[in-house]
């Protein structure tokens, strides 16, 4: 990975990037979810996009203290990042997490933060049907790849086929679980459950999940969302099948079968 | 004209009036408790509303996600819609004192639109009849939850009953007419072969039969219209509006609230008087968040008044499918039991006195608002497009903000995001590491 560009760097060369890289704090802080940002970051160098990071100036966006119930909070936090990122004047931002990708695209515009907010899955398939990236070597071919819709995506956003296109391009065998696409079923993290015990029950929603995504038969589970990453993870684990099953962003399937 | 037929026309005026003076009246009673409601403006983009309601409510889009329930549904609907073109002519021969009004002027159209009542009937009782196996006999989950348990059950299969006896009573009505001589209307499509009943049958019985069908049709619709206030199948008035006040937004916005707006604004702005008194008149600030119905808005309540206890919402939210508590439609019918309540307590005392309850707590428990994944599964699943999860939401804004009453892990997480911008303990200068390592 060449080195990364952060909004400070770039504007004190009086430059601007195309688009910020909104890496979030799973992104930032989670070692699982710190690969995906890396895969990420290497598919837009690949791509040869101009992209910078906010980097010590990001901040929460605040959406897990909203959910919770936290409006106070998370007004406070949407205040401090839309002043940062209407300083340096930003007109497009893509995100590797569906929380941010949705706060950002529909909580912040009502309070002064006007973007195009891009999920990562969207910005890759453009980059893919512009033939900025090139799937090379095929090494996910005719493999049996299974889509979890996070719900921040699919349902909260309608986005259901920008993931699904580039497994398509990876030319994965993709098959769908029972519940998918506006009828997927949560993998247990939202709405703040993420930072939480769950309440008494009798399974957990990630197990389920993954029994669901197990029953399709599929080597890889692929996910959008660093919480639906630790989610499903977590699940295949507890099922102990992580030797046959492996969880994968989309993003890092896409940066092993391309070239820069 | 005949005095018989005088003294009809005087019951059937008073069996109108009065089934539509107390329907209005109790009707009434539920708009005023909507209307207790916050205010809320959901007038904007006013055709992209008409059309929503043409497609979930008109066109019953949402109903055939589920393809077996869909399809008998839209059967009793259909039904619903269309025999009500023959009950216009029961209202007007009623008024009148006439018989069969419209087959003069129709004439042979006249028979096969009533042929065509006929089918839709035999489809009513046909999905009537599979949806009451499919609550008694199939026994479907999600008919049979903690929250189903007693009146709602009833209500159900009451309603079932109902249109049972209804469209048995037209099909009835007719069959006898079939046997009448020099009746303007028939043969019967499907009441001819019903006609062997009244074999035998002098003149005077058939025509006293078909007149006694024809009130039960009548007295039976006039019931149902005053059972519907009282009943979850209040739902074939309110979904119409429900689904045109729905929220138009993306399912993932929830909306930022204009009082921390203004009260965040104050903070950020230097110029703000912190010391600064209330201005003159200015209203008492808002409770954040709601603790009772009164705290949430008028579509909010409108959805609890409009929910039929389906239990799409139910059956696929992940909290209640990994055994938790939390079940949306229970949020929606202890919504609108509570709503009751209040404006029982409105009709006895002129104003609502405080009876020491409340929404949270004595209906809806802090553990079934802490187990939502905020996921929108229920949002998606409604035939109706209520809303639970604001609700949901709402609650949980004022545990927080007013009572600072989140799960201790939540608390952990809030003092994080607000001491170093993460939900973790990880500091504000190590976000960049991920570059480097």
């Amino acid at each position: 990975m060449e080195a990364i560009q952060t909004m400070a760097d770039m504007a004190a060369r009086s430059e601007k990037p195309d688009v910020l890289f909104w890496v979030g704090c799973a992104g930032s802080f989670d070692d699982r979810a710190k690969k995906i940002t890396r895969s990420f970051a290497e598919l837009l160098q690949k791509a040869g996009v101009s992209f910078a990071v906010l980097g010590q100036e990001e901040s929460c966006t605040g959406d897990p203290a909203k959910r919770a119930g936290n409006e106070f909070l998370f007004q406070m936090q949407a205040a401090m990042n839309i002043q940062t990122l209407n300083a340096y004047e930003v007109k497009r931002v893509v995100t590797t997490c569906p929380h941010c990708f949705n706060t950002l695209k529909n909580e912040y515009p009502e309070l002064g933060g006007n973007y195009e907010v891009l999920h990562h899955t969207q910005f890759l398939q453009k980059l893919l049907d512009e033939g900025k990236l090139k799937v090379e070597g095929g090494a996910f071919k005719g493999r049996k790849v299974t889509f979890h819709d996070p719900c921040y995506l699919g349902r909260a956003n309608d986005e259901f086929e920008a993931p699904r296109s580039v497994l398509r391009d990876l030319e994965a065998d993709l098959v769908e679980m029972k519940r998918c696409k506006n009828r997927g079923f949560c993998c247990g993290a939202g709405g703040a459950q993420m930072f939480k015990e769950a309440e008494k029950g009798n399974k957990e929603v990630n197990i389920e999940r993954t029994e669901e995504a197990l029953d399709t038969g599929a080597e890889i589970v692929a996910v959008g969302c660093p919480f639906c990453t630790t989610m499903m993870t977590d699940g295949v684990k507890n099922k102990e099948e992580e030797a046959r099953v492996k969880v994968y962003d989309v993003s890092e399937l896409l940066n092993e079968s391309t070239r820069s | 004209m005949e005095t018989i037929n005088m003294i009809e026309i005087a019951c059937f005026v008073l069996a109108l009036g009065t089934a539509v003076f107390f329907f209005q009246k109790n009707a009434g009673r539920i708009r005023r408790n909507i209307q207790l409601g916050r205010d809320v403006d959901r007038s904007d983009r006013a055709s992209e509303r008409w059309k929503i309601m043409g497609r979930v409510a008109l066109g019953q889009s949402k109903m055939v996600a589920r393809p077996v329930a869909g399809f008998f549904h839209i059967l009793i609907y259909a039904g619903f819609l269309l025999i009500n073109i023959e009950v216009l002519e029961i209202f007007i021969d009623g008024l009148l004192g006439t018989h069969r009004i419209f087959s003069g002027p129709l004439g042979g159209l006249y028979t096969a639109a009533i042929d065509f009542f006929e089918l839709l009937s035999v489809g009513v009782i046909l999905a009537c009849l599979v949806f009451l196996w499919r609550r008694n006999v199939q026994r479907i989950k999600r008919f049979h939850t903690a929250e189903m348990k007693g009146w709602p059950t009833k209500d159900a299969q009451l309603i079932l009953y109902v249109e049972l006896v209804l469209m048995g009573a037209l099909l009835m009505m007719n069959a006898a007419e079939s046997q009448m001589e020099g009746s303007p209307a028939g043969p019967f499509v499907i009441s001819q072969y019903l006609g062997f009943v009244f074999k035998g049958w002098s003149q005077d019985a058939l025509h006293i039969a078909e007149r006694g069908f024809w009130w039960l049709h009548l007295i039976g619709i006039l019931a149902f219209l005053n059972y519907l206030p009282f009943s979850k199948h209040f739902h074939i008035i309110l979904s119409f509006p429900n689904v045109w006040y729905s929220k138009l937004d993306s399912k993932g916005s929830m909306g930022n609230m204009a009082s921390v707006k203004e009260e965040v604004e104050k903070m950020m702005d230097p110029n703000a008087d912190p010391f600064a008194a209330p201005a003159e008149g200015a209203a008492e600030p808002e409770r954040f968040g709601a603790k009772d119905v009164f705290d949430l808005h008028r579509v909010q309540l409108m959805n609890a008044y409009t929910c039929t206890e389906c239990g799409r919402c139910t059956s696929v939210c992940p909290a209640h499918e990994t055994g938790k508590k939390l079940s949306p439609r229970k949020i929606m019918m202890d919504v609108r039991d509570r709503l009751d309540e209040v404006g029982k307590n409105i009709d006895k005392n002129g104003d609502f006195e405080d009876d020491g309850l409340s929404l949270l707590d004595d209906r809806i428990s802090r553990e079934e608002l802490w187990a939502c994944t905020s996921c929108n599964a229920c949002v998606e699943a409604c035939p109706v497009a209520i809303d639970p999860l604001s609700i949901i939401l709402e609650m949980r804004r004022y545990l927080v903000m007013e009572e600072s009453a989140a799960p201790q892990e939540l608390n952990l997480m809030m003092t994080n995001v607000e001491n170093n911008g993460a939900p973790w303990q990880f500091a504000q200068a190590d976000r960049l590491n991920w570059a480097q390592d």
